[in-house]
């Protein structure tokens, strides 16, 4: 099963670039408030 | 045409809008015909290019990547835009994006007919239209990207990270699984052979179903349904879980569309439990999207738009509950090969994609045409109570003739030989296949209803330029 050589390799390098993405966000602040977004997002027209 | 910063960039999510009914319309119509095909086989009237194995693909491709993708494609330019407080990061780039998936879906429309295809189920274009397919797509990364870096909120909203996972994963996804050797200008042979092909060809094609069909439609819900309630999401944080949670564990569920095949054991298990672990975000994420209606139930009773919206998460749960437990080998075993499994495709697609995509459009035209709301309301409490009984009756059909072709094809006697033909079981299906007929048919009667209010809402309406707002005081307090 070489195709598995690709795959899975891929999916375990998928998983820590997801991993550092989440890591970057987390310090940078992103989901430091996790209430005032979810409402914010309802005046975006005014 | 305004080109300036402070406007927001509505034409083309006013063009890509406009085409997501357009090819609605189109691709549910060549679904009604195979369905009538099924049933009665002289439809295809002797022609090779009316022919069902031909107009299947053609059918979905025009409701996954044209209805489908049109809508990812509007909504997502909408929502970056909103959400960002920012103009489109580059307008010659975005009018590209739609001209050029506009020339990958009449470029389908012509070669699938004729024959042409590579064969693989969902990427069945031959490689020069995979390549304007990458082109587009890079683009559109580009454009989506862009506004995000230039966006006037430190905080980028949960919808933007569905879209953003969306369109990076299937960039990838297409560029491993169509790679080819080219024989001739319209034919191509894949890289891989055999049960790799296989194993690639599922690992792209449940991928496609978790981001294509799943986290971009995601975005979807995640902005639609609390503008249109006009309430925040349930709970911020269990969206963000929901999306962390989704993308961490989705990659490794495509085995379970090779189970007891040439796959190596470990990895048809492998792909098994990822699928049942899947069922927890997908239901967290569900609970998510209805809960925004606590303590406004009444908002349902009077808003098609949010009927279409709220059930559509309905459809949504049952498909990512009925899915893992098809994963599961012992059911699989039962269901695989069968129409239980279109049954359940069709579940996710007219119930979950269908649905979601119609209400966020109800909720756009009206918007992007000047207007306060659609040309007739009442049309858009008929197209939801047509299509959501076309549904119930598509899938129930296919829950039917699904189980029980698969009791039949394993039912054996005493001494061991099949106690049904094959074509017995396909003579069993065949009131089944007329139900569904039935249900497509009113599927598609709703998407023409809508295609009517839409065409009235435009013919009255004008084109919008929104200026963009300052961002709300309490962000920039917070920034």
């Amino acid at each position: 099963m070489e195709s598995l050589w690709i795959l899975i390799p891929l999916s375990v390098a998928a998983v820590f670039a997801i991993g550092w993405i989440f890591w970057r966000s987390l310090h940078g602040g992103q989901f430091d408030d996790l209430e005032r977004p979810g409402t914010d997002v309802l005046s975006d027209d005014q | 045409m305004n080109n300036n910063e402070a406007t927001y960039n509505y034409t083309v999510v006013r063009q890509f809008a406009v085409m997501t009914v357009v090819w609605g319309v189109v691709g549910m119509l060549v679904g009604v015909i195979i369905a009538a095909q099924l049933l009665w086989p002289e439809l295809n009237f002797d022609i090779p290019w009316l022919s069902y194995g031909r107009l299947r693909p053609l059918h979905t491709n025009a409701v996954i990547f044209a209805f489908g993708g049109c809508a990812l494609f509007a909504t997502s330019y909408y929502v970056v835009q909103r959400t960002c407080h920012a103009r489109l990061f580059s307008d010659g780039l975005a009018a590209f994006t739609f001209w050029g998936w506009q020339a990958v879906i009449v470029l389908a429309a012509i070669t699938l007919p004729l024959g042409i295809t590579s064969g693989k189920e969902y990427a069945e274009l031959e490689w020069p239209i995979d390549i304007l397919i990458a082109l587009v797509w890079v683009s559109y990364a580009v454009v989506f990207f862009g506004t995000i870096f230039k966006r006037k909120i430190p905080h980028i909203y949960v919808a933007n990270w569905f879209y953003g996972a969306f369109i990076l994963t299937v960039a990838i996804l297409h560029l491993v699984n169509s790679a080819a050797v080219p024989a001739t200008f319209w034919k191509s042979y894949s890289a891989y052979s055999g049960a790799q092909d296989a194993m690639v060809q599922w690992w792209y094609g449940h991928n496609a179903v978790g981001f294509f069909l799943t986290a971009g439609f995601l975005g979807i819900m995640y902005y639609f349904i609390p503008k249109q309630a006009g309430r925040p999401i349930y709970s911020y944080r269990l969206s963000v879980v929901h999306f962390w949670a989704l993308i961490f564990t989705y990659m490794w569920a495509g085995p379970h569309h090779l189970h007891y095949t040439a796959l190596p054991e470990w990895t048809q298990s492998l792909g098994m439990v990822f699928s049942l672990i899947l069922l927890a975000p997908s239901w967290g994420g569900m609970i998510n999207g209805i809960m925004t209606l606590s303590g406004a139930w009444h908002k349902l009773r009077d808003d098609p738009i949010l009927k279409f919206l709220i059930v559509s998460l309905s459809f949504y749960g049952m498909s990512t509950f009925e899915g893992p437990m098809m994963s599961i080998k012992t059911v699989n075993a039962l269901s695989h090969y069968t129409d239980w499994t279109i049954g359940h495709v069709h579940s996710g697609a007219l119930g979950w994609v269908g649905l979601v995509s119609m209400g966020a459009i109800y909720f756009l035209i009206p918007k992007l045409f000047g207007r306060t709301e659609m040309w007739s309301v009442r049309l858009i409490n008929v197209h939801f109570w047509v299509a959501t009984v076309g549904i119930v009756l598509y899938i129930a059909a296919m829950w039917i003739a699904g189980v029980m072709q698969g009791l039949m094809w394993r039912a054996v006697g005493a001494d061991g030989t099949l106690t049904y033909t094959f074509v017995e079981s396909v003579k069993a299906s065949y009131p089944f296949y007329a139900i569904r007929l039935l249900g497509g048919v009113l599927y598609f009667g709703g998407m023409v209803i809508m295609a009517w209010n839409v065409f009235q809402t435009i013919a009255e309406g004008r084109k919008v330029e929104a200026p963009i707002p300052a961002p709300a005081t309490s962000v920039a307090a917070h920034a």
